[in-house]
C-alpha cells in the first residue's frame, strides 16, 4: 500500500470524497468502508473485476447510491444531504448504456445538460446556447447536430452523451464504462478526449473502465479494486504490476511497456484466458 | 396539418435550428388554438338540428335565453364541446406523460390499468350504493385510478427484475383484464341498474354531466398546468433514471408528482365521459412524429391536438348515423386507427 500512501500525498487537493464508505445491504455489503480521495485535475481510472464494486463506488459518488455507512464529501459538503440541482452544478455523471428517446436530436440531447443550470424563472439563455455549442465542439459531434441520436453509430452516440455532461459545465465528471461494446479505434478516441479534458480543461475525471490496457494508457491514477475494497492505488507505472494484476484480477499476466509510446500493456500469459471475455457479456455492476 | 407546416419550417432553417424550431413550435401553437377554435364552433354547431354558425357565435357572445337555438346552444351543446375539448387534452396529456416517465411507448391511462380501476371503482359505487351524487363521481373514479396505479406498480416491482416498462404493461394489461370481468360479472348479476351505464362504459360525451363538469373542469385545469410545469423534467427522466438524477432531478419526487397528474387527469376524464380509450395512446405518438421528443413542446401540443380530435370524433359520432348517435369511444379508435397508421406508413417512407 505505499503506493497509495505517496499517491494521497502527492496530490493534496481533492474535491471529491468518500469516507468509510459502505454501499449495500448488510449482510454482503457490496463496498466495505472503503476511503477514497479523488484527485482534482486528473483522470482517475477505476478497474477491477466484476462485482468488485467499481460502479458502486462511482455511483455512491455520484450520489445515485446513499451509503449505509460513511459519507461522500464535495467541497466538503455532505453529497446526500445537499440539494441535488446544486451538486449538479458541480458533479456530472455518464452512466453506464444510457438510452436516448426515440428522435431526439443530438442538440436536443446536449441541451438537457443545461437543467441543472435553469429554473422556471430562468429559462434557456444565450450561456445556455454557448455551453451547448461548445460542448459539441470539444465532443465533436457539432457536424451532426440536427440528426437524432438514435440513428449515430455506437461511437458518435457515446459522445453525444459526453457533450451532455460537458454542456453541465461541471468540474467534476464520472463516467461509468464509457467505452464498453465499442471499437477499439473509438475507445482510443473517447479516452484520448477525456484526458484532454483534465489535462487541457482542468476537469476531474473518475472513469470505470473494463478494458486494463486502456486504463494503464490513459489514467494518471489507476484505483484497482477487489470485494468491495480498494486493493491499490497509484500511478499506473507504480500499480500496473504483474503481481498486482495476479492479486486483483487472478490473472496471470506478463506487464511490459511498449517501447514507442512507454506506455504499460498487460499481455496474459496463461493459455487461453476466458475470464475477462466470458465476464463482460454478464457483466453485472 | 399545422403541425406539418411548422415541422417544414423547422427543416428549412439551418443556419440557427435551435431557436429555429423554437420559433417554428412557438407559431404552431396560436395554429393549433385557432383550428381548435374552428373546431369547438363546427362541433356546437352540429347535431340532431344543424345550426348556423353565426347563431353559435350569437348564443356564445350574446345569448338570448328567449331563443330556443340559444338554449340549445347554452344548455347541451357548449356542455358537451367544453367536456369534448377537456377530456380529449387530459388523456392525451396523461398519455404522453406516462410514455415519458416510464419509458414505454405504449404506456396510456387505458393500458397501465387507470382507467380500467377508474371505471371499475364507479361501477362499484353505482351497484352498491344504486345511486351516487354525481359530484362525487370524480372522486371516487380518482380513487380507483390511485388504488390500481398502486397495485398496478406493485406487481411489477414484485416480478424479477422490477418495474421495467414490460412488467408495468404485462401488470395493467393483466389489472385491465381483471376488473373488466369483475365489471361484466356485476353488470350480469345486476342488469337494471347496470343497464344504464352501458353507454357510459363504451365512452360518452352525450351525459351531458354539467354537475360533474363544474367539479372537474377546475382540477383538470390544474393538472395541466401541473403537467406543463413538469414537462421539462419528464424530457430529463425520458433519458433514464440515473442520467436524470445525474443532472440533478429528485427521480422519485417527480414520478409521484406525474403519477398524481394522471391520476386526476385519467378519474376526471373518465367521470365526465367513461373510459375513452386509444386518445391517450395514439395523440402523444402522432404529436411526437411532427414536434420530437422535448416534453415542453409534446405536453402542450397534446393537449390541443387531443381536444381538437376528440372534437372532430365526436362530430362524426354524431353526424355518421344522424339522428342517432355513436358512442365516441367507439368512434376514437375507429376513426383513429387508420388515421394512425396512414400517419406513421406515411413518416417511414
Amino acid at each position: 500500500m505505499s503506493e497509495s500512501i505517496s499517491s494521497r500525498s502527492i496530490h493534496s487537493s481533492s474535491r471529491l470524497q468518500g469516507e468509510s464508505l459502505t454501499v449495500g445491504y448488510d449482510a454482503a455489503p457490496i463496498l466495505n468502508d472503503v476511503d477514497f480521495q479523488v484527485p482534482d485535475g486528473q483522470v482517475t481510472i477505476l478497474v477491477g473485476p466484476n462485482g468488485s464494486g467499481k460502479s458502486t463506488l462511482l455511483k455512491a459518488l455520484a450520489r445515485i447510491l446513499t451509503p449505509t455507512e460513511g459519507q461522500v464529501l464535495l467541497d466538503g459538503q455532505d453529497i446526500h444531504r445537499s440539494k441535488t440541482r446544486e451538486v449538479a452544478k458541480k458533479l456530472g455523471l455518464l452512466p453506464q448504456g444510457p438510452v436516448a428517446p426515440e428522435g431526439l436530436t443530438v442538440r436536443e440531447l446536449v441541451a438537457q445538460g443545461r437543467f441543472p443550470h435553469q429554473s422556471l424563472l430562468r429559462q434557456w439563455s444565450s450561456e445556455d446556447e454557448r455551453a451547448v455549442n461548445d460542448a459539441m465542439t470539444v465532443a465533436k459531434v457539432i457536424d451532426f447536430a440536427d440528426r437524432p441520436v438514435d440513428g449515430l453509430s455506437g461511437g458518435q452516440r457515446q459522445r453525444c452523451w459526453i457533450a451532455m455532461v460537458l454542456a453541465q459545465q461541471t468540474d467534476l465528471v464520472l463516467l461509468d464504462e464509457p467505452t464498453t461494446f465499442l471499437d477499439l479505434k473509438v475507445q482510443v478516441d473517447l479516452m484520448e478526449l477525456l484526458v484532454q479534458l483534465a489535462h487541457q480543461m482542468g476537469r476531474t475525471l473518475v472513469v470505470v473502465l473494463h478494458e486494463l490496457n486502456l486504463a494503464a494508457a490513459y489514467a494518471d491514477t489507476l484505483v484497482m479494486l477487489r470485494d468491495g475494497a480498494i486493493m491499490q492505488w497509484g500511478a499506473p507505472s507504480d500499480v500496473f504490476t504483474s503481481a498486482n494484476l495476479k492479486a486483483v484480477f487472478d490473472l496471470d499476466a506478463h506487464v511490459i511497456r511498449d517501447p514507442h509510446s512507454k506506455r504499460l500493456i498487460c499481455v496474459p500469459t496463461s493459455a487461453p484466458e476466458p475470464a475477462q471475455h466470458v465476464e463482460v457479456g454478464v457483466r453485472i455492476a | 396539418m399545422t403541425t406539418q407546416a411548422s415541422h417544414n419550417a423547422m427543416s428549412s432553417s439551418t443556419a440557427d435550428s435551435a431557436s429555429g424550431a423554437w420559433l417554428a413550435y412557438s407559431a404552431g401553437l396560436p395554429v393549433m388554438v385557432g383550428v381548435l377554435a374552428v373546431m369547438f364552433g363546427w362541433h356546437i354547431a352540429v347535431g340532431a338540428k344543424s345550426l348556423p354558425l353565426s347563431t353559435v357565435l350569437n348564443a356564445l357572445v350574446q345569448y338570448d335565453p328567449t331563443l330556443f337555438d340559444h338554449m340549445i346552444i347554452r344548455d347541451l351543446r357548449l356542455p358537451r364541446a367544453i367536456i369534448a375539448v377537456l377530456v380529449g387534452a387530459a388523456l392525451s396529456v396523461a398519455g404522453a406523460l406516462m410514455q415519458g416517465v416510464t419509458r414505454n411507448p405504449l404506456a396510456e391511462p387505458g393500458i397501465l390499468g387507470l382507467m380500467a380501476g377508474a371505471s371499475f371503482a364507479v361501477v362499484m359505487a353505482i351497484g352498491v350504493f344504486q345511486t351516487v351524487p354525481t359530484v362525487w363521481l370524480p372522486w371516487v373514479a380518482a380513487f380507483g385510478a390511485m388504488v390500481t396505479a398502486v397495485v398496478v406498480w406493485l406487481i411489477a416491482q414484485w416480478a424479477p427484475g422490477g418495474a421495467t416498462p414490460l412488467t408495468l404493461t404485462l401488470a395493467g394489461a393483466a389489472i385491465t383484464a381483471f376488473l373488466g370481468a369483475l365489471i361484466s360479472v356485476a353488470h350480469l348479476l345486476n342488469q337494471e341498474t347496470f343497464e344504464q351505464l352501458r353507454v357510459w362504459l363504451a365512452g360518452s360525451l352525450s351525459g351531458r354531466r354539467v354537475d360533474v363538469l363544474s367539479v372537474a373542469a377546475p382540477w383538470l385545469c390544474l393538472a395541466l398546468g401541473l403537467a406543463m410545469v413538469l414537462s421539462r423534467k419528464v424530457t430529463v427522466l425520458a433519458m433514464g433514471d440515473d442520467v436524470a438524477r445525474g443532472l440533478g432531478v429528485r427521480t422519485g419526487w417527480l414520478k409521484v408528482q406525474v403519477l398524481l397528474c394522471v391520476v386526476v387527469l385519467t378519474a376526471c376524464s373518465v367521470a365526465l365521459a367513461g373510459p375513452l380509450g386509444f386518445v391517450g395512446l395514439v395523440i402523444p405518438h402522432v404529436v411526437r412524429l411532427f414536434i420530437g421528443s422535448d416534453y415542453r413542446w409534446i405536453v402542450p401540443y397534446s393537449a390541443l391536438v387531443g381536444a381538437a380530435y376528440l372534437l372532430g370524433v365526436d362530430i362524426i359520432a354524431r353526424l355518421a348515423l344522424r339522428p342517432q348517435e355513436i358512442a365516441t369511444g367507439i368512434m376514437t379508435a375507429m376513426v383513429g386507427a387508420p388515421l394512425f397508421i396512414h400517419l406513421v406508413r406515411q413518416r417511414a417512407s
